[in-house]
């Protein structure tokens, strides 16, 4: 094995003179020709030991060695040698991609005579070429980290840090991106590649997992998720409900992680723990429990103590919504043009009471042009977004309090506290006297958000802000939700507690409507329309789409090999009719 | 429109001013800190002139001239040049704002009744200031006028002129800064509060998230008013308090007038900041919005220059800035006791540029959904 | 640094920073604004607006005697282009007017007027009432007021034959602006305030807004040095702050017919000491400052409100307390309003300019070693 990139030692960082430690005796390796995976939740300090690394911040305590220098004291040197990608998209948005290609040519010093064919090799292996001209600020988000990834590698670095470049990226160019940066490690270049995306753990050779500031694990992928060898399971076949069986399921002893796949529902058990009586969890006739291979997340939340059980006590309190027939949701012809440009074009779906939508689709795609028609916050050109019958654009007001929102971005006020957020929030949607008082005081309970009543939503850990901002969708107990990637960055475990909320309140009859790029958001959903070019390509239950790519080559595809080989298809019958229309 | 939804966005817009430590500080420290210095600062009054004297006759009569201005409270300094050669160079280095030059003749003219001449050289670069010195020079001569023909036992000039200045009897500067301060920083108070907090709810997300709820884009409108004015209204309060108890500027009219021309004056202003708001998406569009909408705001008031003397054509845009009509109510009614009905029937057309701001805003805003 | 291959890889960074920045003006329509739009709104706003020479006030003349000298004093008020005189019997008539702001003075012509004049030995108090809440305004009245009662009583004599002189007359010539004219030396002023806005607020904002989208922290992972950082900044916008004040000074000379009597190469030198001192003013807040709110409002608050109050470009500082005019000597746009005004109206005086100019470089030192000294190679 050849020497350490990168040598940290008991690494530790504060950013503020008595500011709790943002990375706490972090004592890691990176090798050459490899991909190191930085793994961990938004807030485990993957930015920060990336700083660390690139020499834009001192350490607090320990010692660093970077290609053999010291970040603090050399940065200079050591900047001639890493590439950097930070987390905020890094390029000039209004320059051109050529434009950003050449100001990093020149500013890496790369010699005029390598330029050209640096470029083309480049432009090439980014797909870029045939947008040069382009602003990289008009870019798709895909597109963005692909130029940025050829920027940071304008002269071949000996150690590249990509900090979340798969953030905001649809699953086909994350696959492209990291085909690239295979093919870089492969050529003995050291890449540390930091996510939040614990399914990308899987694909690293090495990984550092982060949780709170402290390193929890470093080694070998399979290393992490061998520990849970043979403790998890599927429960295939499941009759009825499987929110309700993953439910039950979470509450039998020895189950400490579960989540629904598909049809599926997959746990993880505790070690020598039996796996779970069929009976008992009520799976159906059919169901039988099958091991599957475990999942780097599996191991993960067998590290953490295992997952926070299937009760939702917001929907333990929620009344069962009236049940309604035909559809709550629906889409019905919606169109949307920019100019010449149609971002979305007829598009058609309906959405039943209790039932988990999910719109996917690549970045640009159109997803969230249509799902921004559906929540009213755009006017479409033609057709009708409707909830409950009631057209959004007309009856605004009647058709929107039935609409509960959670955007992705944290998108509370952040300098108010939390009580205040949640009577806001309460006033906004027109509750008033006692059943704003019972909204206020039943979500605090609920969400257990006593003790930080009175701090600012800014300040909140993470965890809790994702609560708050569920709460305060959730207040005026909506009987439809809308959720624009709900989950991106969060921890496991938050994330488990979100859709347990989420399961518990569509078996009380609510409606959900979810955007994501996250698949493990979009096994949760009962059927998926996949948006792509503008129109719904494909729409069906996750197994149906995964069913729908099944062949020999593949025979057990995943969700985003659906997502990918429906995108794919889509493109060879648009070239063809193209060619059709030509002749 | 709903109350109670109202008034949750009005609560909330409140606390998220005044629960930040740096929100706070902007609405207080730089407005108090802007009054003292530009009350000190913006003013038209010219005092410790420096004056050279070429001083060719050097008799009895001149030297008594050169000491009255010696003598003269806003003549700071004046000294002596000695030759023709220096005035040229004195005046373009900006060693003195003014040169008096007495001619060789000046004191045997006086003695022998005949007309005595004296010149002033005055810097036209600083026109006004040049104009007001030899309005101080030409008051001093006239009084040294008054003087010799009284010794020569002669009647002076038949009538005087009694110059009287109603409502400032002293032409105090601060008089007038001040009052116009109190418009200009509640100004910036209510557009600040207005045109970037929608921004940065539309950077942060937070502008979606109430535009997905039953809120109407009339109560968006409404609850961002009602917290603008209060702030507005609450910092020019404390404005107001800071010029009559530190800076003891009179408040002769009555307080309900100045309340009811703030109120108007910070509607307008409000309606003006929500119609920037509603055509920006990002804050640096709205710093650099409102900052295109304050120079000539402040251009055209009144403040600097007075709206008499400015083409017909700036005179009619001007109508349509809030502070045009604000400052004149303003200084009529902290220092002319200016009654209400007079009051009303210059800020009236406040409600009327609110009227059409909001009206516009809230179209835009609907808009912007499209 | 010292090897000469290093040294032309830093040049190839500072020229590669340089041609960035140059096409983000080109492309960011705050820098347009800022750089080629408020310039011209601005000057050409200033030039229309801010005129200080004031004529046609209104007045009120209440005509209490009505002998033709008191009439012929009347029409003198009215023949003025100073005044415009409304004609009244009764003083009551006009205070209101006064208090209303529809006429700044009232001027009164007492019953006793002709009288106490026939007899020549008492004098009359011929009254002026002007409106002191806007003292300016007051001070000119009572300016004017006085000249035209003078003049009128030079004709009267004359018209008697007899001959009207004072014992001292004093002579006011203005040197470098005969006529007063306050345009002439308000607009060469206004170039001060378009070089500070770029210099100051558009740089501040640049700054800040690399580090708020992250390209700050991109370019500081690369071997770019903060010189080369400062520089590849100062140049382009420099070079934009000469192109606005080329605007500014046509717009000056076409529009409103200032004089130029300095030459060009003196206007650009001083111009060019000075948009360093600002552009170091503003490098030095984005040192400072990471959000553009922030940036704004320091820019606002130490470049912008001083160059505007503190300058002399309107206000005179010889009129401000003691503290203040010793803090507006650390404000580079004073010496700048001083020296533009010189070049405009005197020419080239460059022992007044000189001294101003080390003034201005003196500030520009002191920025940009603070910046430099700031501009740190770390996050945080």
């Amino acid at each position: 094995m050849s020497a350490a990139l990168v040598e940290a030692r008991e690494l530790a960082f504060r950013y503020a003179p008595g500011a709790a430690l943002a990375l706490e005796g972090v004592t890691a390796d990176i090798r050459p020709g490899r991909v190191t995976g930085l793994v961990g939740p938004d807030g485990a300090g993957k930015t920060t030991y990336i700083r660390l690394l690139a020499g834009l911040l001192d350490a607090s305590s320990g010692s660093v060695s970077v290609l053999g220098l010291d970040p603090a004291a050399q940065s200079d040197a050591l900047h001639e040698r890493i590439g950097y990608m930070p987390q905020k998209f890094g390029l000039y948005e209004d320059l051109s991609v050529a434009e950003n290609m050449r100001l990093f040519a020149e500013v890496r010093g790369l010699p005029a005579a390598e330029r050209t064919a640096t470029f083309d090799r480049l432009l090439h292996f980014t797909g870029l070429a045939p947008f040069t001209k382009r602003l990289a600020g008009r870019l798709s988000g895909g597109m963005k980290q692909k130029l940025g990834l050829a920027c940071a590698m304008i002269r071949r670095p000996e150690l590249l840090l990509l900090d979340e470049p798969s953030v905001g990226v649809d699953p086909i160019s994350r696959r492209e991106l990291w085909r690239m940066v295979r093919a870089l490690a492969d050529e003995g270049i050291g890449v540390l590649w930091s996510t939040s995306y614990l399914d990308e753990a899987e694909g690293c050779d090495e990984v550092l997992l982060l949780s709170a500031g402290r390193l929890l694990f470093s080694g070998l992928p399979a290393e992490m998720t061998g520990r849970v060898t043979g403790r998890v399971v599927q429960v295939r076949g499941v009759s009825g409900n499987r929110r309700s069986v993953l439910r039950r399921a979470l509450g039998q002893p020895g189950v400490m992680d579960g989540v629904i796949q598909g049809r599926h529902v997959r746990l993880v058990l505790a070690s020598d723990a039996p796996p779970p009586d069929v009976e008992a969890i009520r799976a159906g006739p059919e169901a039988v429990v099958v091991p599957v291979p475990p999942r780097f997340e599996d191991a993960f939340l067998d590290i953490l103590g295992g997952g926070p059980g299937g009760v939702s006590p917001l929907a333990e309190h929620m009344e069962n919504k009236p049940h309604s027939e035909g559809s709550v949701v629906e889409a019905r012809g919606l169109t949307k043009r920019f100019g010449d440009f149609t971002a979305a074009q007829d598009i058609d779906f309906a959405i039943r009471q209790g039932e988990i939508f999910g719109l996917l689709g690549p970045n640009g795609a159109g997803k969230s042009t249509t799902f921004k028609m559906m929540c009213g916050l755009l006017k479409p050109t033609a057709g009708q977004a409707l909830v409950d019958g009631l057209v959004l654009g007309k009856s605004k007001g009647a058709a929107r309090s039935r609409i509960g929102y959670m955007a992705q971005k944290f998108s509370l006020y952040g300098t108010l506290s939390v009580r205040q957020n949640l009577e806001f929030f309460s006033g906004v949607y027109g509750l008033e006297g006692a059943r704003r008082w019972n909204a206020v005081e039943g979500m605090i309970e609920t969400f257990a958000l006593s003790p930080h009543l009175s701090a600012s939503a800014d300040t909140l850990p993470l965890g809790f802000k994702q609560r708050l901002a569920l709460a305060c969708a959730v207040m005026h107990e909506p009987p439809v939700l809308f959720l624009d990637e709900p989950t991106s960055g969060v921890d496991p475990i938050t994330r488990r507690e979100f859709w347990t909320h989420i399961n518990g309140m569509v078996e009380r009859g609510v409606t959900v409507m979810v955007t994501t790029h996250f698949m493990d958001e979009a096994e949760y959903c009962d059927r998926i329309g996949l948006v792509y070019r503008g129109r719904v390509i494909a729409i069906g239950s996750p197994d149906d789409l995964k069913e729908k790519v099944r062949s020999e080559v593949l025979p057990e595809p995943t969700l985003e090999d659906a997502f990918v080989g429906l995108v794919e298809a889509d493109d060879q019958a648009g070239d063809s009719e193209r060619r059709k229309e030509a002749a | 429109m709903k109350f109670s939804r109202v008034k949750a966005l009005v609560i909330k817009e409140l606390l998220a001013v005044l629960r930040d430590k740096k929100s706070r500080m902007v609405l207080i420290m730089p407005p108090l800190m802007q009054l003292t210095i530009f009350a000190f600062a913006a003013t038209m009054e010219v005092k410790n002139i420096e004056l050279a004297v070429l001083d060719k006759d050097g008799g009895k009569a001149a030297v008594e001239l050169v000491q009255r201005f010696n003598g003269s409270p806003s003549f700071t300094r004046v000294f002596p040049l000695s030759s023709q050669g220096e005035v040229a160079p004195t005046l373009e280095g900006e060693k003195a704002m003014a040169v008096l030059v007495i001619d060789e003749d000046f004191s045997r003219d006086v003695a022998a009744g005949r007309p005595a001449k004296a010149h002033i050289l005055l810097d036209g670069r600083r026109s006004n200031a040049a104009q007001i010195v030899q309005g101080y020079a030409q008051s001093i001569v006239q009084q040294y006028n008054t003087d010799l023909a009284a010794r020569a036992q002669q009647v002076g000039p038949p009538a005087t002129l009694v110059a009287r200045n109603w409502f400032n009897p002293n032409l105090e500067y601060l008089w007038f800064t001040v009052p116009n301060l109190i418009g200009m920083l509640s100004m910036v108070v209510g557009l600040i509060v207005t045109a970037l907090s929608v921004a940065r709810e539309r950077e942060m997300g937070t502008f979606d998230q109430l535009l997905v709820s039953p809120i109407s884009p009339q109560e968006i409108l409404a609850g961002k008013t009602i917290p603008a004015m209060i702030l507005g209204f609450l910092e020019s309060l404390l404005i107001t308090s800071v010029a009559v108890f530190l800076f003891h500027i009179p408040c002769v009219g009555s307080l309900w007038s100045l309340f009811v021309s703030l109120l108007l004056f910070l509607f307008s202003v409000v309606g003006f900041g929500l119609f920037i708001s509603s055509l920006c998406n990002t804050q640096q569009q709205a710093i650099l919005g409102t900052f295109t909408f304050m120079m000539p705001a402040t251009l055209l008031s009144g403040f600097a220059t007075p709206i008499e003397s400015m083409p017909r054509f700036l005179q009619i845009v001007s109508l349509a800035n809030p502070m045009r009509h604000f400052l004149v109510a303003v200084r009529g009614i902290m220092l002319k006791g200016m009654p209400f009905f007079t009051v009303l029937g210059i800020v009236w057309p406040l409600a009327v540029i609110a009227v059409v701001t909001l009206t516009l805003a809230n179209w835009l805003f609907r808009r912007g959904l499209e | 640094m010292s090897s000469p291959a290093s040294r032309r890889l830093a040049a190839r960074r500072l020229l590669a920073i340089i041609q960035k920045e140059a096409l983000q003006i080109v492309r960011d329509p705050s820098s347009i604004l800022i750089g080629f739009i408020l310039p011209v709104f601005l000057t050409l706003l200033a030039g229309f607006a801010t005129n200080l020479d004031i004529d046609h006030v209104p007045i009120g003349l209440v005509l209490e005697d009505s002998s033709p000298e008191a009439q012929g004093l009347a029409a003198a008020f009215l023949a003025t282009k100073y005044f415009n005189t409304r004609v009244g019997y009764d003083r009551r008539e006009f205070t209101d007017d006064l208090v209303a702001g529809k006429v700044r003075g009232i001027v009164v012509i007492p019953q006793t007027f002709s009288r106490s004049l026939a007899r020549a030995s008492e004098s009359v108090p011929f009254q002026v009432i002007a409106d002191g809440s806007e003292p300016n305004t007051a001070t000119f009245t009572q300016n004017y007021a006085q000249g035209v009662w003078l003049s009128w009583m030079q004709i009267r004599a004359q018209g008697k034959g007899a001959e009207f002189n004072q014992p001292v007359s004093l002579e006011p010539r203005t040197w470098y602006n005969q006529e007063l004219v306050s345009l002439n030396s308000l607009l060469p002023g206004g170039m001060a305030i378009n070089l500070t806005l770029i210099g100051a607020l558009l740089t501040a904002l640049v700054v800040a807004r690399e580090w708020e989208r992250g390209t700050m922290e991109a370019m500081l992972a690369t071997p770019v040095g903060r010189f080369e950082m400062l520089f590849g900044k100062l140049v382009p916008y420099f070079l934009l702050g000469m192109v606005a004040m080329f605007i500014c000074l046509g717009i000056t000379l076409v529009v409103f017919h200032v004089p130029f009597r300095g030459s060009i190469f003196a206007l650009l030198t001083v111009s060019a000491v000075f948009m360093v001192s600002a552009l170091g003013l503003g490098l030095f807040i984005s040192s400072i400052a990471r959000s553009q709110f922030v940036a704004a409002q320091s820019a606002i608050l130490a470049a912008f409100l001083p160059a505007y109050f503190l300058s002399g470009y309107v206000f005179e500082p010889a009129g401000m307390p003691l503290p203040i005019r010793v803090l507006s000597h650390a404000i580079a746009a004073r010496y700048y309003v001083s020296c533009l005004k010189t070049i405009f109206l005197v020419g080239d005086a460059w022992e007044q300019l000189l001294p101003n100019m080390l003034g201005m470089a003196a500030i520009a030192v002191v920025l940009l070693g603070l910046t430099i000294r700031n501009t740190a190679r770390k996050i945080a």
